[in-house]
């Protein structure tokens, strides 16, 4: 069967303990879980999850309704597709003499990316994009010698005026 | 009015419709117990053990579908109850278990007794709470007992520091709880209860597979009238045994491990089987690939995670069974299917499955039938786990709706006599066996305490074979006969109920078998039956684990085959 990369959004009550309860249930069904983000969301009390895992279409949507089964997770979406946003960023420090300096340079320009430190044998570089950029960059990268690397994992929205994971009205009334 | 949180809890409790809880005290929970002088209808059962205790609520939650309740301090109390708690979520019973806390300041230091019961019991609870202030205590009681009651039931545990119980907050009872990521579908998309009507008017060989979620759905009398409107065989999973009446000509047993050839043969000839309530255990599927190879499967079901999670499903309905089966049933057309029954007429006559030889020596398949004929079926069982509970299963009749209350999905030993203490307890006028084990009696024998002194009258029959007998079975089957720590050392048992002054026989003669049970049924309170049985005797029909069902061993290394 066909295993790819599914990005799903989940809405969550903001009570403690809700990342853990999402991190035990993947452990303990055995889904591979290849980064999950959590952060604010435009409403009170509500925070998002972006969860990007590899696997068939029928093991997504056991995670995705496991997933909905925790008493917190309100709703959870899978995005995956050509309509749906994704970004994560990255920080990279990587190796940099006066003779490669320049170069570096030139590629983290053509990545759009951003130097926002330099030292006498390093550069810090932040890029922003989808997963694939991020590894260009970061292969690109490799042969001045990378010393550090930091992802934050992928958040993803949805193109257009409709939301993500939108979550019906009577759901709202109880979040207090 | 201000109230402590012991009081508050109390309050909660009562409002709940609690009316008895089983539990242990210890340090931090005995501000709570301090209040129950002031609340004498909510009544508490001291218990011997805490895993007793949570068996005990389960038994009770089974016999009544209402919420059981269980009580243990903090640390070593509630790691005791972990065993319960993860058997009441496999079973989707309804259970809330309170938990004593070390008092907030002392939280994540290790103070003695401190555990992390919230993280241990995240995985096997449908919820938990760690309580961090007496004002949310009601609110969160309130939520625990909806969530357990409600949708697919399961365990909520709900952990409370001393000082929340001390420490007093305004006390209004919220109506409803309001949980905005808990919404279980109840009435079933009536699309899709069309799409099934329309693929069971066409089917020729349809098949009713009913699970234990018709019983908490109570949904009798609908799949009654769905069998008998399409002429529907039915067949139930061990869980199921008891939401169809046994002795019903529609009814063909039970499949799976150890269930009735015939009902296994029958999943592989159906060209349509129709999932009520179940959720597709290995158990009961034997291996994936070769379960209901020839059938469409309409999946009925609370929890819409179990649909598709073991095997592909065509027609999935998520709700509540007893409206679903009701609106669907509207759209059954009358049918007779003859050729179909005869069929499975046929394979119950080449495959009887569960007769019972006649012997010299007692047979434990004989002492149940004779518990089922002298009580004429009007009993709750409840049982150990093992061969002694297949035998219970196979050859007592189950007529009466959730008449068996058994530990399927964690297969606990030690479940028998505590959860059939809670089930007596729910249900003072039923009669209440406990069949169990040699094994399975001992790991928790200690209830027999609470048993003498809160004088209740469940009636034991020990199945004693000297063994470890189902994974006696398995060594002798599948090790070549090497029966490594298997063979049991008993204690005299009728000594031990003795010394707890409660009644009891070792039956050794046949001749003994009736007279014995006759004896048990009349004396009034608990009473022990000790059966010495064959020790060697192997529970048939089998499928052995990995294979398919229709590979089912009926005999002794005899396949069976039809066709
Ligand atoms: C708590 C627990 N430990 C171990 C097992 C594994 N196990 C399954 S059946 C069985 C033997 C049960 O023996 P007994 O209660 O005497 O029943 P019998 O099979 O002899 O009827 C064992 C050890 C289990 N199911 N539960
Ligand atoms: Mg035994």
């Amino acid at each position: 069967m066909l295993t790819a990369k599914h990005t799903l959004v989940a809405m969550v009550t903001d009570k403690p303990g809700v990342l853990n309860r999402a991190a035990s249930l993947f452990r303990r069904r055995g889904f591979n879980i290849d980064s999950i983000t959590v952060g604010h969301s435009e409403l009170p009390h509500v925070s998002r999850m972006t969860i990007v895992v590899v696997g068939t279409a029928a093991m997504v949507e056991q995670v995705r309704k496991q997933l909905e089964k925790l008493v917190d997770v309100i709703k959870v979406a899978d995005v995956t597709g050509e309509g749906t946003i994704i970004r994560e960023l990255a920080l990279i420090k990587v190796k940099a003499t006066p003779s490669t300096r320049g170069e570096i340079m030139q590629i983290v320009d053509i990545f759009r990316a951003k130097i926002i430190d330099v030292s006498t044998d390093s550069l810090v570089i932040e890029a922003t994009g989808d997963e694939d950029k991020l590894s260009s960059l970061y292969n690109m990268l490799r042969g001045f010698g990378i010393k550090e690397l930091a992802r934050t994992g992928c958040v993803a929205m949805v193109r257009g005026g409709a939301k993500s994971a939108p979550i019906d009205k009577e759901s709202l009334k109880d979040i207090q | 009015m201000k109230k402590t949180g012991s009081q508050i809890l109390c309050e909660c409790l009562i409002n709940e419709g609690v009316d008895v809880m089983f539990g242990i005290l210890g340090g931090v929970v005995i501000p709570f117990y301090d209040t129950l002088p002031q609340y004498p209808q909510l009544k508490h059962i001291l218990v011997a053990h805490e895993q007793g205790g949570a068996h005990a609520a389960e038994g009770y939650a089974r016999a009544t579908g209402k919420v059981g309740v269980c009580i243990a301090t903090s640390g070593p109390g509630a790691t005791n109850l972990v065993t319960g708690i993860a058997d009441a979520y496999m079973d989707s019973v309804p259970l809330v278990a309170i938990t004593g806390q070390v008092a907030r300041p002392l939280i994540g230091r290790d103070a003695f007794q401190e555990i992390d019961i919230t993280g241990i019991t995240l995985p096997i609870t449908k919820h938990n709470y760690l309580v961090t202030d007496t004002a949310s205590l009601a609110t969160i009681v309130n939520e625990a007992f909806y969530l357990a009651s409600t949708g697919r039931p399961g365990p909520v545990l709900i952990d409370i520091p001393k000082d929340v119980l001390t420490s007093t907050a305004e006390f209004n009872y919220p109506e409803k709880a309001s949980l905005p990521g808990y919404k279980p579908t109840v009435r079933g998309h009536s699309s899709q209860i069309s799409r099934a009507a329309k693929v069971i008017n066409e089917a020729k060989k349809p098949l009713i597979v009913a699970g234990r979620g018709a019983i908490i759905s109570q949904a009798y009398e609908e799949l009654k009238q769905l069998a008998e409107t399409a002429q529907i065989p039915v067949i139930t999973t061990l869980l199921g045994i008891s939401s169809f009446p046994e002795s019903h000509i529609l009814s063909y047993g039970w499949l799976g491990m150890h269930g009735m050839a015939y009902a296994n043969l029958a999943v592989e000839e159906c060209d349509l089987l129709i999932a009520v309530g179940m959720r597709f255990d290995d158990r009961v599927t034997g291996k994936i690939s070769g379960f209901a190879p020839n059938a469409k499967i309409i999946h009925i079901d609370i929890d819409p995670a179990e649909i598709g999670k073991n095997v592909r499903v065509d027609v999935p309905i998520v709700g509540d069974i007893k409206p679903i089966l009701k609106s669907l049933n509207k759209e059954i057309n009358k049918t007779e299917h003859l050729e179909w029954i005869s069929r499975m007429d046929l394979l119950r006559k080449e495959h009887p499955s569960i007769n019972i030889r006649d012997t010299e020596s007692i047979i434990p398949q004989y002492v149940i039938r004779q518990i089922y004929e002298i009580t004429r079926g009007d009993s709750i069982i409840v049982t150990g786990v093992g061969q002694h509970q297949m035998w219970a299963a196979q050859h007592f009749w189950f007529d009466k709706p959730n008449s068996l209350i058994t530990s399927g999905g964690l297969g606990t030993m030690g479940y028998g006599l505590p959860a059939a203490m809670g089930a007596k307890v729910a249900c003072p006028e039923e009669t209440v066996w406990c069949i169990d084990g040699d094994g399975s009696f001992q790991m928790n024998i200690q209830e027999l305490g609470t048993i003498a002194r809160e004088n209740i009258a469940v009636k034991i029959a020990i199945i004693n074979n000297g063994y470890l007998g189902m994974v006696r079975q398995w060594q002798e089957l599948f090790y070549e006969k090497r029966y490594v720590a298997t063979s049991l050392q008993c204690p005299d048992f009728v000594k031990v109920a003795d010394a707890y002054n409660i009644p009891g026989i070792t039956v050794k003669d046949k001749i003994e078998v009736i007279p014995s049970i006759k004896k048990a049924m009349e004396t009034e309170g608990p009473f022990l039956l000790n059966f010495i049985v064959e020790p060697e005797e192997n529970v048939y029909p089998m499928v052995p684990a990995g294979a398919a069902l229709s590979e089912v061993l009926e005999e002794p290394l005899k396949k069976v085959r039809c066709k």
